[in-house]
């Protein structure tokens, strides 16, 4: 066995019933191997980190995990992760959602958590679509593309969420892609590191569903297209906007030191105390 | 001049309710702005901080006990508090704290509905949503305080179900008593009654989280302590992994309700005013009961033979209270201020040939002792 997969081993969870419920050539696969590299090398034990996840594809990823593990109400498990995170701030907590979830159903709880920095990490795995389900369009489907609810074609123009996260006031914001995977260790890497709001947006593929519908080709095809166009932070720099119209950025988009939640609601129970003065 | 005792106030019923809360070791509160209840999280707004609790004002009243729910699951007694249009919203995390069985304690202060309804009108219309407002088959614990002083008691009697049972607990109270001022006397910590979740004591890779008890209820470990285990919302096997197979989910179904069922008589709350020799029984709660026991009052003193069965419970219903004043009984009234939602359980649970009058009224005014004493005169 290879170390990175006895690594992997290490953290899953054996009396949990395998196979999981994904596609053979899913992306959170690759995410979840990130997510782990980045946990072990971050060194924080099992016990203190409480996986959080709402439904959907993503929402089972919980479940195979050796952690405190959440499996949440649809769109909700930031808030779920709220009330973990201040009662017992030093818990690591992260969230697991996908494009449905955060930006759809949970959209007002997303942009929420960001505005308050709340000191979670939210990663968002974002295939543009609605994979359990059965392949209907999500806030992130791009225009003209088909689906099982918009089999014409979609009218609807889609959410950049890092961009959507960036604004609403989060810490820190990254973009990677499942055919990146190094980039993404060393994304979720920095977003557990920063004490605030961290997001980091996955893009990933529904070859099974979005794919086939649009004739996408394979897993493998998929990704080739990621690899084509995603564009570095750097780069982008250098780029006008027009070549970057089909393009999406990746890398680091936002870092920025702002007080958590946590350590201003700590100056609230100072002032309530008398022990200090506002 | 008489000395004033020191633990006694002059409260309103929002007010007791945090007083009860902060007793009953209530740390963490998520809530979102809503009349009647609002006095509740302003309240606690200033109380928690000074106690090294969390106050959070949520997004909407979703996300309140969604943050409730995740604040119990790592050992932090939570609750929230709403009214109707807010109680709608939570009914999708109410179901989940109870398939995942997270203590959490949820305050209704009833106004008019439905929808935006009456702001900010009484109204008890909200007794069949507490019982049955989300979706699936499920048990749960429903109490309503009709006096400020039961407003302070039933809280803590709450966080105790919920901590004992593992399951949400709702106090529904009516936005008369909610506002109503009163004068009680805050018992000293010694004599309150305080109860809190079992915990394991077994190491953690011999912990089953969801295992069955003689009890029905399981302990629960916090996250953070060691035990790592998986809460789902989907019906789960007895480790908390999800499942689909039949032999694990009717026991797991069947769990949930054997856990308050088997504990009727401990959960049921309640009280029988002059009730022993009454051929006319009125039942009734929330400010209704107070309106009915003045009645009751003037009956007597017109030669009336009439009582009253307060509801401080109202789900689990009552039936052994009932059957009990039925046994003497011949004629009960429920007066409430909705369709009848606590009279068609009563109707349900005679089995005998007494008559149930009823008196319902929705028009935002509370049913005054006049109104029920006329509906004596005519039934008698």
């Amino acid at each position: 066995m290879a170390e990175i997969t006895r690594l992997i081993h290490n953290y899953l969870r054996h009396d949990k019933k395998f196979p999981h419920v994904w596609c053979p050539g899913c992306g959170i696969g690759i995410m979840l191997g990130a997510l782990i590299r980045a946990i072990d090398r971050a060194r924080y034990t099992k016990d203190e980190i409480v996986l959080v996840s709402g439904i959907g594809c993503t929402g089972r990823l919980p479940v195979y995990v050796d952690f405190n593990t959440l499996h949440t109400t649809h769109g909700r498990a930031l808030t779920f992760a709220t009330g973990i995170k201040l009662a017992k701030p030093r818990l690591k907590v992260i969230v697991i959602m996908g494009d449905g979830d955060a930006v759809a159903i949970g959209g007002n709880h997303f942009i929420h958590a960001a505005r308050r920095n709340i000191d979670l990490t939210a990663i968002i795995v974002n295939n543009s679509v609605y994979g359990m389900t059965g392949g209907q369009y999500s806030p992130t489907t791009p225009y003209g593309m088909k689906t099982t609810t918009s089999i014409y074609s979609n009218v609807e123009h889609a959410f950049k969420i890092a961009e959507l996260a960036v604004t609403a006031g989060a810490a820190f914001v990254g973009r990677g892609t499942v055919y990146h995977a190094k980039l993404l260790d060393s994304l979720f890497e920095k977003a557990f590191q920063k004490v605030g709001f961290s997001v980091v947006e996955v893009i990933s593929h529904c070859h099974t569903q979005y794919g086939r519908l649009n004739r996408m080709g394979t897993a493998v095809e998929m990704m080739t297209w990621q690899r084509d166009h995603a564009v570095t932070v750097e780069k982008a720099r250098q780029m006008k906007s027009q070549e970057l119209q089909d393009k999406f950025v990746i890398g680091v988009l936002v870092d920025r030191d702002i007080p958590s939640y946590e350590e201003e609601y700590e100056k609230v129970r100072q002032w309530a105390k008398g022990m200090d003065k506002k | 001049m008489r000395k004033k005792k020191r633990n006694e106030q002059l409260l309103q019923g929002n007010e007791a309710i945090v007083e009860g809360a902060i007793k009953a070791g209530c740390r963490f509160f998520a809530g979102y702005p809503i009349t009647p209840a609002t006095e509740i999280s302003e309240l606690l707004s200033v109380k928690l901080p000074k106690v090294d609790g969390t106050f959070i004002q949520m997004e909407d009243e979703i996300a309140s006990l969604g943050a409730v729910i995740g604040a119990s699951l790592v050992g932090v007694k939570s609750m929230t508090a709403t009214s109707g249009p807010g109680f709608s919203l939570m009914q999708e995390n109410l179901g989940f704290a109870i398939i995942a069985e997270i203590p959490c304690v949820i305050v209704n202060a009833m106004r008019g509905g439905p929808s935006t309804g009456l702001p900010t009108s009484p109204s008890q219309s909200d007794v069949m949503q507490a019982r049955w407002g989300t979706h699936g088959d499920h048990p749960i614990i429903v109490l309503c305080p009709s006096t400020v002083k039961e407003c302070f008691d039933l809280t803590i009697r709450a966080f105790n179900f919920s901590e004992r049972f593992r399951n949400p607990v709702i106090v529904l109270v009516d936005e008369v008593v909610a506002h109503m001022r009163e004068k009680i006397t805050i018992p000293e910590d010694n004599e309150i009654e305080i109860y809190n979740r079992v915990k394991p004591t077994v190491p953690p890779e011999w912990y089953i989280p969801y295992q069955d008890t003689p009890r029905g209820v399981p302990p629960m470990a916090s996250f953070g302590d060691g035990y790592r285990y998986h809460v789902t919302g989907l019906t789960h096997d007895i480790r908390g992994f999800p499942t689909s197979r039949p032999d694990e989910i009717d026991p797991f179904i069947r769990r949930l309700f054997r856990k308050i069922s088997q504990n009727f008589a401990e959960i049921q709350l309640g009280d029988f005013f002059m009730t022993d020799d009454a051929d006319i029984a009125i039942i009734a709660y929330g400010c209704v009961a107070r309106s009915a026991k003045r009645a009751v009052i003037d009956a007597r003193e017109k030669g009336i033979k009439a009582g009253l069965l307060k509801l401080n419970t109202l789900w689990p219903f009552m039936r052994t209270a009932v059957e009990k004043v039925v046994a003497q009984a011949k004629i009960v009234i429920v007066p409430e201020m909705n369709m009848g939602q606590i009279s068609r359980e009563v109707k349900r649970v005679i089995k005998s040939d007494v008559r149930v009058f009823t008196i319902n009224k929705v028009d935002s005014t509370i049913i005054t002792p006049h109104e029920i004493m006329a509906r004596i005169k005519e039934v008698s």
